[in-house]
């Protein structure tokens, strides 16, 4: 199933073709990271990704919280910080409003795992950069501008 | 094409284990252009598992905007000295790598 999702990926012709995939219930948007979700990270733009991750809607919280520098020299390594006071978080994704694919990176936390993870991210320009966080069945995010002198995905 | 060690840092404070991760892999983006114009192809990690013991403590998918020589750093509760950590990466290539440290 992954696997025939993928070539279907690489045939590319694109957006059509899954849309078909997707009605004729082969791939379904709501399959949310619970499984490794590619379709996700070939979004390009934020609407069409929180789609394919399956958050229809979503709440701004304060019980989540985005560290991370004002402004970065070095788009390549943008250190970001993520926590959460909310209980049962599932998952954690950064997206990057500006970047060529939104999503950056998606964290599935299994039970025991704390809502608290650091990493680093490229950051084509300077941008709104989003976290969403699943908690129960829902989803909630904060966000943070970040602003970059040095693009990380140009060259 | 061979692979370069994972570094793993776990450390356990009051029943909650600190893991960082610093992973060693180019993460080509797939839109970097060389001087003749000619686009990198991309090369990047796609999945992430870090274990203890034999248990899932975090899954991670990455897209290419995660950066160079990845950096993770997360909790989870119920280390203890000596446990074993383990890391394990795949990129879009099929290359896989699994390393491993114990908490200390």
């Amino acid at each position: 199933m992954e696997k025939q999702r993928r070539k279907v990926l690489k045939s590319g012709s694109g957006a059509a073709l899954l849309g078909l995939l997707a009605t004729a219930g082969v791939i379904r948007p709501g399959m949310a990271l619970a499984e490794s979700n590619r379709t996700a990270f070939e979004a390009r733009s934020m609407a069409a990704t929180l789609k394919a991750i399956g958050a229809a809607s979503l709440v701004d919280s304060t019980e989540v919280q985005l560290s991370g520098p004002d402004i970065a020299e070095n788009g390549a390594a943008v250190h970001l910080g993520i926590s959460s006071t909310l209980p049962n978080v599932t998952m954690i994704a950064i997206l990057v409003e500006k970047n060529p694919n939104p999503l950056a990176v998606a964290f599935r936390l299994p039970e025991g795992t704390q809502a608290n993870v650091q990493t680093r991210v490229k950051m084509a320009q300077s941008s709104n950069v989003y976290v969403l966080v699943k908690a129960g069945d829902r989803f909630f995010m904060a966000n943070k501008e970040i602003r970059v002198t040095l693009g990380g995905c140009g060259g | 094409m061979a692979t370069s060690p994972t570094k793993i840092r776990a450390t356990a404070k009051d029943g909650v284990a600190e893991v960082k991760v610093l992973i060693s892999h180019e993460m080509e983006s797939g839109q970097r252009k060389d001087a003749a114009g000619a686009v990198f192809p991309a090369w990047f990690i796609t999945e992430v598992t870090a274990r203890h013991n034999d248990r899932v403590v975090l899954a991670a998918d990455f897209g290419t905007a995660v950066s160079k020589n990845p950096y993770l750093a997360f909790r989870f509760k119920g280390g203890a000295a000596g446990d074993r950590i383990s890391l394990t990466w795949k990129d879009n290539k099929g290359e896989t790598r699994t390393d491993e440290t114990k908490i200390a």
